[in-house]
C-alpha cells in the first residue's frame, strides 16, 4: 500500500502545516495542502457549474442524440437491407422452381415431339414397307402368270412340232403318208409318259 | 520547491472575477482545465459524429464505442428506466475520464486531484438519486433502508447500518476518485523527481536513478489505468445508486 503511505503522509505534513502556520490564505500559503485550501472553493464550483452545466447541455442536445441517431439509423438499415435480402432470396428461389418448372415441361414436350415424329417415321416406313410388298407381290403374280403363258404356249408349239416331225420322218422312212389322226395319238401316247 | 510533490496541485489564480459575500470566485489554472475538458470531449464528439457515417469512421467508431459502454453499464444496472439519466451519467463518464487523462500530461493541472470537485459530483449524484427516489417512490423511497426478510429483532440495526451506508455514499464516492488522483500524481512526481537529484549527483547517480526512471514508466502506465478505471468506478457507482433511486425495495 505505497499509494495509502504516501498519501497518509501528506496529510500528516497537511496537518502539521495548517497548524504551524498562521491563517494561510490561498496560493500563496506555500506549505499548505491544496485540496484542503477552502478559498479556492468558490472559484472551483464556479468553473465546474460552468463547465459541467455546459457539458450537460452540448452532451444531451447535441452529441447523445446524434449519436442515438446514427446508431438507430443504423439498425434500422441493416433491418430493412435483412428483410430487402430474404425478399431477394425469396425471388430468386421462386424465380428457379418456376425455371425448373418450364424445363421440366420443356423436356417432356420435347419428349412427346421426338416420340410423335418417331411414332410418323415408323408409320411411314411400315406402310411404304407394306406398299412395297405388295407391288413386288403383284409383279411376282404377273411375271409367274406371263411364264405359264409361255410355257403353255411353247407346250402347245412342242406338240405342233412333235406331230410335223414324226409325220415327216414316217413320210420319209414309209415312203406313204400315215393318217394324221394315228400320229396325233402317239404323240399324245409319248407325251403321257 | 522544484521536487516539491505537492505543488502540482497548486490553484494559481490568473485573474479574479470579483467576490461575493466574502467568497472569491477567479479564474484559475483548475478553470482553464476545467474549460479544456469539456472542450475536448464536446469537440471529440461532436466532430466524429458530424460525418454521421452509416459505415463508421474511425473516431466516430470510438465515439460510438464510449456511448455504446455507457449506455449498456447504464442499462444493465438500473434498467431501461435509468436510461432517463443518460445524459448525466455519460456526462459525469466523460468528463471525469478526459480530466483523469489530461492530467497525465506533464505540467498539466488535474482538475479531479480536488476533493471539493469530486465531492461536487458525487454530491450531485446523491442529490439527483434523493430527489428522484422520492419523486418516483414517494416515502415508499424510505424502503430502501428496509431489507426486506429481515428478522424483526435485528432489523433496526440493519436500517442504522443501511442509512449509514448510504450517507457514507457521497464521501466514498469522492474520496475514491480524488485519493486516486491525488495519490498517484504524489507517487508519479516522488519517483521521477528521485531520478533528478539523482542525475544530477554524478555518474553512481545515474546508475542509481535506473529503478526510479523504471519505476516512473510502470507508474505512468498504472496512472493510465487508474485514470481510466475510477472513471468507470465512478460512472458504474452512480449507475448503481441511480438504480436504488428507481427500485428501492432490495
Amino acid at each position: 500500500m505505497a499509494l495509502a503511505f504516501d498519501w497518509e503522509s501528506m496529510m500528516a505534513q497537511q496537518q502539521t502545516n495548517a497548524h504551524t502556520e498562521v491563517a494561510g490564505h490561498g496560493a500563496e500559503a506555500g506549505g499548505n495542502f491544496p485540496p484542503f485550501d477552502s478559498s479556492t472553493y468558490g472559484s472551483q464550483l464556479l468553473w465546474l457549474v460552468i463547465t459541467f452545466g455546459l457539458l450537460y447541455y452540448l452532451m444531451s442536445k447535441i452529441a447523445l442524440p446524434r449519436i442515438a441517431n446514427i446508431l438507430e439509423v443504423r439498425r434500422d438499415r441493416i433491418a430493412s437491407d435483412l428483410g430487402e435480402a430474404e425478399r431477394l432470396k425469396k425471388e430468386t428461389d421462386e424465380a428457379i422452381a418456376s425455371y425448373e418448372q418450364s424445363l421440366a415441361e420443356a423436356r417432356q414436350k420435347a419428349h412427346g415431339i421426338a416420340q410423335s415424329a418417331r411414332d410418323t417415321a415408323k408409320a411411314d416406313i411400315e406402310s411404304k414397307n407394306a406398299e412395297i410388298e405388295a407391288d413386288i407381290a403383284k409383279k411376282l403374280a404377273e411375271a409367274e402368270e406371263k411364264i405359264s403363258a409361255v410355257k403353255a404356249a411353247a407346250m402347245g408349239e412342242v406338240e405342233e412340232i412333235a406331230k410335223s416331225t414324226t409325220e415327216a420322218i414316217l413320210e420319209q422312212v414309209m415312203g406313204s403318208g400315215v393318217a394324221a389322226k394315228d400320229v396325233a395319238e402317239a404323240v399324245a401316247a409319248a407325251k403321257a409318259n | 520547491m522544484a521536487n516539491d510533490p505537492i505543488q502540482q496541485f497548486q490553484i494559481n489564480k490568473i485573474f479574479s472575477l470579483g467576490e461575493v459575500g466574502g467568497v472569491e470566485f477567479a479564474m484559475t489554472n483548475s478553470a482553464i482545465f476545467m474549460i479544456a475538458t469539456i472542450v475536448v470531449i464536446s469537440g471529440f464528439l461532436i466532430m466524429s459524429t458530424s460525418g454521421r457515417g452509416l459505415v463508421p469512421s474511425r473516431w466516430q467508431s470510438t465515439a460510438e464505442l464510449i456511448y455504446e459502454l455507457v449506455a449498456s453499464t447504464l442499462r444493465n444496472t438500473a434498467g431501461t428506466e435509468g436510461m432517463k439519466f443518460f445524459p448525466l451519467v455519460f456526462s459525469l463518464f466523460t468528463f471525469v475520464l478526459t480530466a483523469n487523462l489530461i492530467g497525465m500530461f506533464p505540467y498539466f493541472f488535474t482538475v479531479t486531484s480536488h476533493i471539493i470537485v469530486t465531492l461536487a459530483l458525487a454530491l450531485l449524484v446523491i442529490t439527483t438519486v434523493i430527489l428522484y427516489g422520492f419523486m418516483r417512490n414517494g416515502m415508499g423511497f424510505l424502503k430502501l433502508f428496509v431489507p426486506s426478510g429481515v428478522p424483526g429483532a435485528i432489523l433496526p440495526f440493519i436500517v442504522i447500518i443501511e442509512i449509514l451506508s448510504f450517507l457514507s455514499r457521497p464521501i466514498s464516492l469522492s474520496l475514491r476518485l480524488f485519493g486516486n488522483m491525488l495519490a498517484g500524481h504524489i507517487v508519479l512526481k516522488v519517483f521521477a523527481g528521485f531520478v533528478v537529484s539523482l542525475t544530477a549527483a554524478g555518474a553512481a547517480g545515474w546508475l542509481g536513478a535506473i529503478f526510479p526512471f523504471a519505476m516512473t514508466i510502470a507508474l505512468t502506465a498504472l496512472e493510465f489505468l487508474v485514470a481510466c478505471l475510477q472513471a468507470y468506478v465512478f460512472t458504474i457507482l452512480t449507475c448503481v445508486y441511480l438504480n436504488d433511486a428507481i427500485h428501492p425495495s432490495h
